[in-house]
């Protein structure tokens, strides 16, 4: 009778969490792997069932593959530079410095700020001629450069954003793990005279790893998740050079109203970050010393 | 999904007989429109004092503004709202989104509405406009926020390099020969000073609409069916675009940014842009130096597309708020308003009687430059649009911008422009 109460109770407990992960997550991505088989309606046309129509037409989509060869290169650079970066810029805040918390503080400051706000700031940098960076550069007698208007350019223009945005972030999950590290083992190192560089490698780094796969699992995320800046800065252009997948899933569901096809994108894009996930949570965490 | 629906009718039930409750019946119509704007400022205001002085006019119509954003940013809010339902009873929307609107059954032609005798009010406006407004023998939008693309130029740079400061281009090789002299370079060669800017990011396909005009071709037919863009005038228009930054060196490699095309001409970064007229009065107060406007410059003939956005009614609207509506459109494209409206923006007031009152006398002679866009209108051709406009207008974009920026030969570009155009149009056909 009491096993039935509690689980009766667990039950309850669980049901608001249940409902609203349903209601958001669940049923929309299996409405989206359905919408994915028919044809978009459109006026007075109902949507027909084509099956793996909308998936053919993905495979002839030269934007969906440069869609995809731009998001590679997006996550390939900014996952590890922002990481890195993270990483860097928390120990040197660990450290006693003279003015600490103003260096936090100005580290944090682009995570608060919102994206689109910040992409328009980035926006005036990169203006050919007048802009910041142009201007920077001028002093040194270097011509000024249309850092957004060259198809070379505008992928890692972005990219420089998205690194600048997120390693704020992922410094403080890195700042919280460097204050969780015991003195005592500092000391124990120092007495069998080990270096600082061995001292990191072999004690901080690895204590750092669950912080780290943390931060990885986001900054993956985060290259598939972060398109703000584009719809500001590029809207994709020039010819696409900067479109990302969820930025092109997000101009063919909303401006060219193809809702199918945007379900067949989405579907893909879902299919990724799974895979993505699995080989992280399966593969990196063995590797990964929990105290 | 049935649950949330029910849900829903039932809190909107619960909603109506709250507000019937509390508020007595009145004969009151109340409409939503939904208008473009980005960011508050002047638009909003003189919106807003508009629908205040059409209430006061009209105290048993309610016109509820809503500005939700850029044009692009309404049109996807008006969709959403309309998949969901709940469109709004009318809106201003891009002039080129009439065969989106139609083909997801959204709005009604105005010969449905008017009496017989406002037939005569459908046929006031400028004949440039309304080609952008009719298909298949019905009007489906009202011209209200419209526009086209001038030449501005900074008379200091025309005078500094020996040109006379009140005559503009009127060719395209007068432009690029004036572009040549006025292109100014340091001791190091590079640009402090272009010749000439034509923006490119964004909405490319607008401004050489201007350029394959001028070429004497049209992009696409009267029924949205067919584009030319593989056309060997498309392609000769478009490799003089290229060539001004290649060849002639007197134009900004790459995509020029539209936003930031104005503030490059204030700081004297470009001596010649072209531009929409809707930035008219934002030069008028910005550039530090005395500027001119004029038509653009000719090819084989002159021309510039039209831009801007029509007054829509939406399908879901009742019967009374359909009127309401017509009410508040017919009201606000009356000469008087539509004088005023121009005069405060610069848009081009969409009726020639608007032209004829005193306001707009007053202000022409006071400021000629008003006046330019009006006179272009002559040769004034439609925008590009057609069915899924925005998907078969991206691909020119891509096009472009790929030739633009050297990734493709002008030629080479047209022929994927034009295979991805006949892809997306082949159900319309």
């Amino acid at each position: 009778m009491s096993r039935l109460r509690t689980s009766i109770h667990a039950s309850l407990l669980l049901l608001p969490a249940v409902v609203l992960l349903a209601a958001f997550t669940h049923v929309p991505a299996v409405r989206t792997f359905i919408g994915a088989l028919y044809t978009t309606p459109r006026g007075k046309r109902p949507a027909v069932f084509v099956g793996l129509d909308n998936y053919r037409q993905l495979l002839d989509d030269p934007v969906f593959w440069q869609a995809m060869a731009n998001n590679v290169w997006y996550a390939a650079l900014t996952i590890p530079l922002s990481v890195v970066l993270a990483l860097v810029m928390a120990l040197a805040v660990d450290a006693r410095l003279p003015g600490r918390a103003a260096l936090r503080m100005a580290y944090f400051t682009p995570t608060v700020l919102p994206m689109i706000a910040v992409a328009n700031i980035w926006l005036f940098f990169y203006t050919p001629g007048y802009g910041l960076l142009d201007q920077v550069l001028g002093l040194f007698g270097l011509p000024e450069t249309n850092w957004l208007g060259s198809r070379d350019s505008a992928l890692y223009a972005v990219i420089a954003v998205a690194v600048w945005k997120e390693a704020g972030f992922f410094m403080i999950f890195y700042l919280a793990a460097l204050q969780t590290i015991p003195h005592d083992l500092r000391e124990a190192a120092a007495i069998e005279g080990a270096s600082r560089f061995t001292f990191f490698r072999r004690v901080t780094l690895p204590l750092l790893m669950p912080t780290t796969l943390f931060v990885l699992v986001n900054a993956v995320i985060g290259a598939f998740r972060l398109v703000d800046h584009i719809v500001v800065m590029t809207r994709g252009g020039p010819d696409n050079a900067t479109a990302l997948l969820l930025y092109y899933i997000y101009e063919i569901g909303f401006r060219f109203w193809d809702s199918a096809y945007a379900a067949t994108l989405t579907t893909v894009l879902l299919a990724i970050l799974a895979v993505l996930a699995a080989v992280q949570f399966l593969f990196l965490e063995r590797r990964i010393h929990y105290r | 999904m049935k649950f949330f629906t029910q849900v829903r009718c039932a809190a909107a039930a619960l909603a109506a007989s709250l507000t019937l409750a509390v508020t007595p019946v009145s004969a009151q119509t109340t409409v939503n429109m939904y208008y473009p704007v980005a960011v508050g400022g002047p638009i909003t205001k003189i919106i807003d004092k508009m629908v205040a002085d059409f209430s006061a006019a009209h105290p048993d119509i309610k016109v509820n503004p809503i500005y939700s954003g850029s044009y692009q940013d309404t049109i996807t809010k008006v969709i959403t709202a309309l998949k969901g339902g709940n469109a709004p009873e009318f809106a201003v929307i891009l002039s080129t989104d009439m065969f989106t609107l139609i083909d997801e059954d959204a709005i009604v032609p105005f010969e449905e509405l008017v009496s017989d005798a406002d037939k005569a009010w459908l046929d006031s406006f400028y004949e440039g406009f309304m080609l952008n407004s009719r298909t298949g023998g019905k009007t489906w939008g009202i011209p209200f926020q419209r526009s086209t693309i001038v030449q501005y130029w900074n008379k200091d740079a025309f005078r500094e390099v020996g040109l006379d400061p009140e005559v503009p281009p009127t060719t395209w090789d007068e432009m690029v020969a004036f572009a040549e002299r006025l292109t100014k370079r340091d001791a190091s060669g590079n640009v402090v000073r272009w010749g000439i800017q034509i923006p490119s990011s964004g909405f490319p396909y607008w401004l050489f609409q201007a350029l394959t005009t001028q070429n004497d071709v049209i992009l696409a037919n009267e029924a949205g069916t067919k584009v030319t863009y593989d056309d060997p005038r498309v392609v000769e228009a478009l490799r003089f675009w290229v060539d001004l930054s290649r060849k002639h060196k007197v134009h900004p490699e790459g995509i020029v940014e539209w936003g930031t095309t104005p503030k490059d001409f204030f700081e004297g970064k470009v001596a010649m842009m072209w531009t929409t007229t809707g930035n008219l009065t934002n030069v008028r107060t910005n550039a530090p130096f005395p500027f001119g406007v004029a038509k653009l410059p000719s090819k084989v003939r002159g021309g510039s597309p039209t831009g801007g956005g029509n007054f829509y009614i939406f399908k879901n609207a009742s019967p009374e708020q359909r009127n309401a509506a017509l009410a508040f459109i017919k009201w606000a494209t009356a000469p008087e308003q539509a004088a005023a409206w121009s005069i405060a923006t610069g848009y081009v007031a969409v009726t020639p009687a608007a032209w004829e009152t005193d306001a707009m006398k007053k202000y022409v002679a006071e400021f000629p430059a008003a006046a330019v866009a009006r006179d272009q209108l002559d040769v004034a051709v439609a925008e590009l649009s057609t069915h899924d406009n925005q998907r078969v207008t991206k691909a020119l974009n891509d096009g472009l911008q790929a030739a633009l920026t050297g990734a493709k030969d002008p030629a080479a570009a047209m022929k994927d422009a034009q295979a991805e155009a006949d892809r997306v149009l082949r159900p319309f056909q």
